[in-house]
């Protein structure tokens, strides 16, 4: 019984000590991002007076105004867009049989180890010649298609485990196939909806590299391409950069907290299936 | 009736049965065309955005252009530069030695603490939001975070100074032997997490009674570890490796924040030289060629990740 507990003692100080290693540079950053701006500070360190102008300074320093809202325009075209295609997509591939649908289901699965540096070139000079460069369109259309082949793999895998007889009773009634999908399906496909959801909201609000070349235009940059260039400006005022990685990060952490259970059992059982 | 085996798992094509008449052999084709109008809006921004930009990212790679004037014709030219250019070779190196900080460590520290805390159920919850943090944040900010800490002033150098290692303190990012592991490390703090919650949330579907029976025959944890546990999470470190090793290879975001290269380009990138050398110093076919390379050192690593850890019949 004894070395049971000493056992279990054991494996929550090992459990705490990873914790801690996690959350620590998030520690880290809080206390720097309140210490007084361009203050010279170390490690960790409780600011003498605690000060909250930097998040107001970062603010404005790095144009967030701009920067959030593009963020937020390209999210806002990016999931809708993606999950119904996605969805549509993977209705007709899990339920459907459509002719040639192994071939097209390998071609989406394909996708998912292309590295974004294999397309970026080309988006950049097609787009440029279509006018879609610094545009919100052209980037909600890239990400669209770079996240497609995630979104049609997980709602095929979720549209395959519903029980035959489902779409078999709707069949006998009589009713045709995207009724089956607007009527029968979605309505239990909910949960499965909102994690692919999530996941594109983050994977939009994170994504970099795409941002950076598409939107030459600063002030159409998203939250953290335009942290990237930030960092080149103010790479000595680590108050301010703290504060504007804070920004950066608050809204997707607020959401992660909300809905861990999304975030975390889409990214694993998304790549377990997989 | 008529559908009973249209209605088929994804992957599965239905065995169709002999005796069906033409005619509804024919309602049944044009309805599988009509299927495909449902994949058509998918398929086309996919083929549109992503699909075609990556053949066109393959013809770019044989022509010698600057983005502006006429491109010419360069053959394999841009490939020959990759293995001789003192710049694209060693990017390809410093990425593959990453691999080891973003996918061999993290899988080792996850297999080693799904060991240790394998049945460990209360509190885990909490646990996991903490260790699966890292996954959600933009890299960027991880970046600017890890400056910090790096910084001759930051946590890790408090740290060492707090344990007597004043003599190993150092800006850890600018250390021209050192600032590849550095970076390296950031990869590990980022997908330990990961890697951990996967096998955990694997181990757990682990039959008990193949640990009892290894108790049977007398074997310690050891064993159990390597009989059982191992085996049965052949699946997710599969899935583990590739993604980490994913992130590695095609690094961009992290680098770029960091180091951007430097110092003396000692932590350079494929995906950031892909970058520099098309929209910096405007050599699209030879950015165009390093993109091709990585892309196939990705598939060689993927391919070699899943042929490894396959089951053995």
């Amino acid at each position: 019984m004894n070395t049971t507990r000493t056992a279990a003692t054991a494996r929550y100080l090992v459990l705490t000590g990873m914790a801690v290693a996690v959350l620590l540079p998030f520690v880290s950053i809080v206390l720097a991002a309140l210490h007084p701006s361009g203050a010279q500070i170390s490690g960790l360190s409780i600011p003498e007076s605690w000060t909250w102008s930097n998040f107001a300074d970062a603010w404005r320093a790095a144009n967030f105004s701009n920067l959030v809202k593009s963020s937020l325009i390209i999210a806002a075209g990016v999931v809708p867009l993606a999950l119904v295609l996605a969805t549509l997509a993977a209705y007709s591939l899990a339920t459907l049989n459509p002719l040639g649908g192994r071939a097209i289901s390998v071609g989406f699965v394909l996708g998912l180890t292309l590295p974004i540096e294999l397309v970026v070139i080309p988006l950049y000079f097609d787009l440029r010649q279509l006018g879609l460069t610094n545009s919100y369109v052209g980037v909600i259309l890239a990400e669209t298609a770079l996240f497609m082949p995630f979104g049609v793999y997980w709602m095929q895998t979720h549209f395959a485990s519903i029980p035959g007889e489902l779409l078999e009773a709707a069949r006998v009634d009589g009713a045709r196939s995207f009724t089956i999908l607007a009527r029968v399906l979605m309505p239990i496909s909910w949960p499965a909806i909102t994690t692919l959801g999530l996941l594109y909201f983050m994977w939009s609000w994170n994504q970099f590299l795409l941002v950076i070349v598409l939107m030459q235009n600063p002030d159409m940059r998203t939250a953290p391409s335009g942290l990237g260039f930030f960092v080149g400006q103010y790479s000595t005022n680590i108050p301010l950069l703290s504060a504007a990685s804070l920004i950066v990060i608050g809204p997707i952490v607020v959401l992660y907290l909300i809905f861990q259970r999304n975030f975390v059992s889409g990214i694993t059982q998304g790549a377990i299936k997989g | 009736m008529a559908d009973t085996d249209t209605a088929v798992l994804p992957g599965r094509t239905p065995v169709r049965p002999g005796g069906t008449s033409p005619v509804r052999g024919r309602r049944r084709r044009s309805r599988r065309l009509i299927a495909l109008a449902y994949i058509a809006p998918a398929a086309l921004v996919y083929i549109g955005f992503a699909i075609w930009p990556a053949i066109h990212t393959v013809y770019l790679s044989f022509l010698s252009w600057d983005g502006i004037l006429p491109a010419t014709w360069a053959g394999l030219d841009n490939y020959r530069a990759i293995f001789t250019d003192s710049m694209l070779g060693p990017s390809l190196w410093h990425a593959i030695v990453l691999i080891l900080f973003f996918a061999v460590i993290p899988c080792a520290l996850g297999l080693f603490m799904t060991a240790l805390l394998q049945g460990t159920t209360r509190g885990m919850t909490t646990f996991r939001v903490i260790f699966f943090l890292p996954q959600v944040l933009p890299l960027v900010a991880v970046g600017i975070t890890w400056r910090w800490l790096y910084n001759d002033e930051g946590l890790v150098n408090q740290g060492l100074r707090a344990v007597g290692l004043d003599g190993v303190t150092r800006a850890w990012l600018g250390d021209y032997n050192l600032a590849l592991i550095a970076l390296g490390f950031i990869g590990t703090w980022a997908m330990s997490g990961l890697c951990m919650v996967l096998f955990l949330a694997g181990a757990q579907k682990i039959d008990t009674s193949l640990y009892e029976a290894v108790a049977i025959d007398g074997g310690g944890p050891v064993r159990r570890f390597f009989a059982v546990t191992l085996p049965a999470l052949r699946g997710e470190i599969t899935i583990a490796s590739v993604i980490t090793t994913i992130a590695a290879l095609a690094s961009f975001d992290l680098v770029f924040v960091t180091t951007n290269g430097g110092p003396a380009n000692q932590t350079t990138v494929p995906g950031l030289l892909v970058y520099r050398l098309a929209f910096n110093e405007s050599n699209i076919g030879g950015a165009a060629a390093l993109a091709v390379v990585l892309t196939l050192i990705v598939i060689v690593f993927v391919t070699a990740i899943r042929r490894l850890t396959r089951e053995k019949p």
